[in-house]
């Protein structure tokens, strides 16, 4: 008899001391888990700015790309490119977007809205490459030619979920007895949006704003099929030629935005892929400066959301 | 004394416009209708735009252009085409990902959610978020010159030696793996890297979303930490879960450009994950722009709209599994 209890209560110290064990060594095991993903994070960055560090210098910034075998030459082309196809891109996507997220804020279940909300999560998992046909189909083929404006529509549909959510967000925040007095006050709607509570959520919808923009500078897959690449695109040599040939502003600017332009996720693409050892340098100088203009922008922009949204709570 | 306000005689229309158009607010709310309208038909015209354009491949081949086939054609020049290689390329390194990131997505949000002291969660939310900020190219050049020589070959080999010899697994793990590391298998870890932050982030939202009663309830009844996260939340936050996988193999799906620089681009790959493959993302990255007549052109686009219809689906299902449990946790839920 005493004996059975005995080893019932051996089994039942074994039984706990077993589930002890389990919930250290699993517990621990979700904290490795994290430190194994973020392994790959410090990996790529710590490996990109080493390498890139190393081949980044100024004529990276302000030279035209050389053809193979020439010393020097950078990726100006690249960079004007991008800074095309990322405004054209916000000159697309920022108005609609925020119209957009005023409707969704304003009258969140209504037929209209409730299907917004859901179009816009569909838009946001569409893959871009996707969204690069699309772009092809609906300005590349009509003109016929490849060009930075359908480059910058492409890069305005994937900014455009992102956007609207962040935008909506930020003005979900603000507290309703700021619209209220203003209409109160005897101002209209359409008033107490863009002059109350656009500036009240202005900050964190700038930051949606620089958030969506930095992933769309990055981004490649679309615009192979719209804005294609082009090594000798240089837009100072389009606005002399332009005065030299008396045209006006608006037609340097088509000019500008109506060829195919480079960016710099296409010549990463392009340079990592030649045999070149010279060229793939010239990659990791491009991923560092990616890596950098992204990471800035997303640190600094989450701090003031962070700060912001409690600003606004407390 | 104070005499009524008349409106001004001559300007009597203008104030009749103002009340007509409810001082302005009438042109507002039409903006804003319309404006939403088209954000909901630019979703409809992607998917009619492909439907449309992809009309010559789909009269040409129908059906037979996605049924599996061993020996499969692409062939640009006689205008033949079947996409199944890139079919199978895309699920299987997408399911592969899946399966790698679940694990470790999930343990990150259980980490995050439940375990990390208040001071390390801020720092390791962003970093995780991090990740997914990281442009596609990059990654691709990190996976060509740095992640495939030294992880994914060794890996590789490791994979061919024990699991390439067990008969009924063999069909997908039979090796040897290209020494440079090219595979569907590194498509599937640098893809693992990649939907890690969209899978941890739903998930950890799911746990959050848990009314603390449950854990309450359950750590009452003498359970452990692991016991309450295993038996009680983890079932309970079950759909949501399955809400964070779909979401993550929706991204696996699309994803271009990092899988099309490791993947080895190869259409006669064999079934094995350690052979060089193709995925329907990256066949388009690669060959749209050069696409040599009409219908290699619509070949493509149909591959295009099979991904929209993956991705739309998925993304529906994601999105009612979520939204179901959100529904689920109404009030008590933790902030």
């Amino acid at each position: 008899m005493s004996n059975f209890s005995e080893l019932m209560n051996r089994n039942r110290v074994r039984w706990a001391r077993q589930r002890k064990i389990a919930n250290a060594v699993m517990l621990t095991l979700t904290g490795l888990v994290t430190v194994l993903a973020l392994i790959p994070l410090f990996w790529i960055i710590g490996y990109v700015i080493i390498q890139g560090g190393q081949n980044i210098n100024l004529d990276f910034f302000i030279h035209m790309p050389t053809p193979l075998g020439v010393a020097g030459g950078g990726v100006l082309s690249a960079i004007e490119g991008t800074l095309v196809v990322t405004f054209l891109a916000a000159i697309f996507a920022i108005p609609p977007g925020v119209l957009a997220a005023f409707y969704a804020a304003r009258y969140p279940s209504t037929p209209l809205g409730v299907a917004l909300r859901f179009s816009t999560d569909v838009l946001s998992g569409v893959p871009s490459i996707v969204v690069g046909l699309f772009a092809y189909a609906v300005i590349v083929v009509p003109m016929r030619h490849y060009s930075g404006l359908a480059g910058g529509a492409a890069l305005a549909v994937l900014m455009l979920p992102t956007i609207i959510r962040t935008t909506e967000e930020m003005l979900k925040l603000v507290p309703g007895t700021l619209r209220e007095a203003s209409l109160g006050l005897g101002a209209p709607e359409w008033k107490t949006s863009l002059s109350v509570l656009f500036p009240a959520a202005s900050s964190g919808i700038i930051t949606g704003f620089l958030l969506a923009l930095a992933r769309a500078s990055g981004e490649t897959a679309p615009l192979l099929m719209t804005a294609l690449g082009n090594e000798r695109f240089d837009i100072a040599q389009i606005i002399r030629s332009g005065i030299q040939s008396h045209m006006n502003v608006f037609q340097v600017f088509w000019r500008i935005i109506n060829q195919p332009v480079d960016s710099l996720p296409l010549a990463l693409w392009k340079y990592a892929q030649q045999p070149y050892p010279e060229r793939v340098k010239l990659a990791w100088a491009v991923a560092l400066v990616l890596v950098l203009f992204v990471l800035i922008i997303n640190v600094s922009s989450r701090v003031w959301i962070q700060n912001r949204s409690r600003r606004m709570k407390g | 004394m104070l005499k009524p306000l008349k409106p001004h005689p001559e300007k009597l229309w203008l104030t009749r416009a103002r009340r007509a158009l409810h001082y302005g607010d009438r042109p507002w709310q039409g903006l804003l209708v319309v404006i939403s309208a088209l954000v909901i038909v630019l979703m409809l015209a992607i998917g009619g735009l492909l439907w449309f354009k992809s009309a010559g491949a789909r009269s040409a081949f129908g059906w037979s252009f996605l049924t599996p086939t061993a020996n499969p054609n692409w062939d640009p020049v006689n205008d033949l085409f079947q996409a199944w290689p890139f079919l199978y390329g895309t699920l299987e390194t997408s399911l592969f990902a899946i399966l790698f990131a679940l694990p470790i997505g999930i343990g990150i949000a259980i980490f995050l959610a439940e375990l990390c002291p208040s001071w390390l969660r801020i720092p390791l939310n962003w970093s995780v978020e991090l990740l997914a900020a990281i442009p596609s190219v990059v990654y691709g050049l990190w996976g060509i010159f740095v992640f495939l020589p030294r992880v994914v070959a060794p890996f590789g080999v490791f994979l061919g030696e024990t699991l390439g010899q067990i008969p009924v697994v063999n069909a997908l793990f039979a090796g040897p793996i290209p020494a440079s590391g090219s595979s569907r298998l590194a498509a599937s870890l640098i893809l693992t890297i990649m939907i890690i932050p969209t899978i941890s982030a739903v998930a950890r939202d799911v746990f959050l979303a848990i009314p603390v009663a449950q854990r309450e309830a359950s750590k009452a009844l003498g359970a452990t930490e692991w016991e309450t996260i295993w038996q009680v939340l983890i079932p309970y936050g079950r759909s949501g879960i399955l809400g964070a996988v779909i979401l993550g193999l929706g991204r696996a799906l699309g994803e271009t450009m990092a899988v099309t620089m490791v993947i080895g681009n190869s259409i006669q790959g064999g079934a094995s994950l350690l052979f060089p493959g193709y995925t329907m993302a990256s066949i388009i990255a690669n060959e749209f722009a050069e696409a040599v007549s009409q219908l290699h052109t619509d070949a493509l686009i149909e591959i295009g709209l099979i991904l929209f219809i993956l991705t739309l689906l998925l993304n529906i299902l994601a999105r009612f599994l979520v939204w179901q449990v959100a529904r689920q946790m109404p009030q008590e839920a933790r902030s």
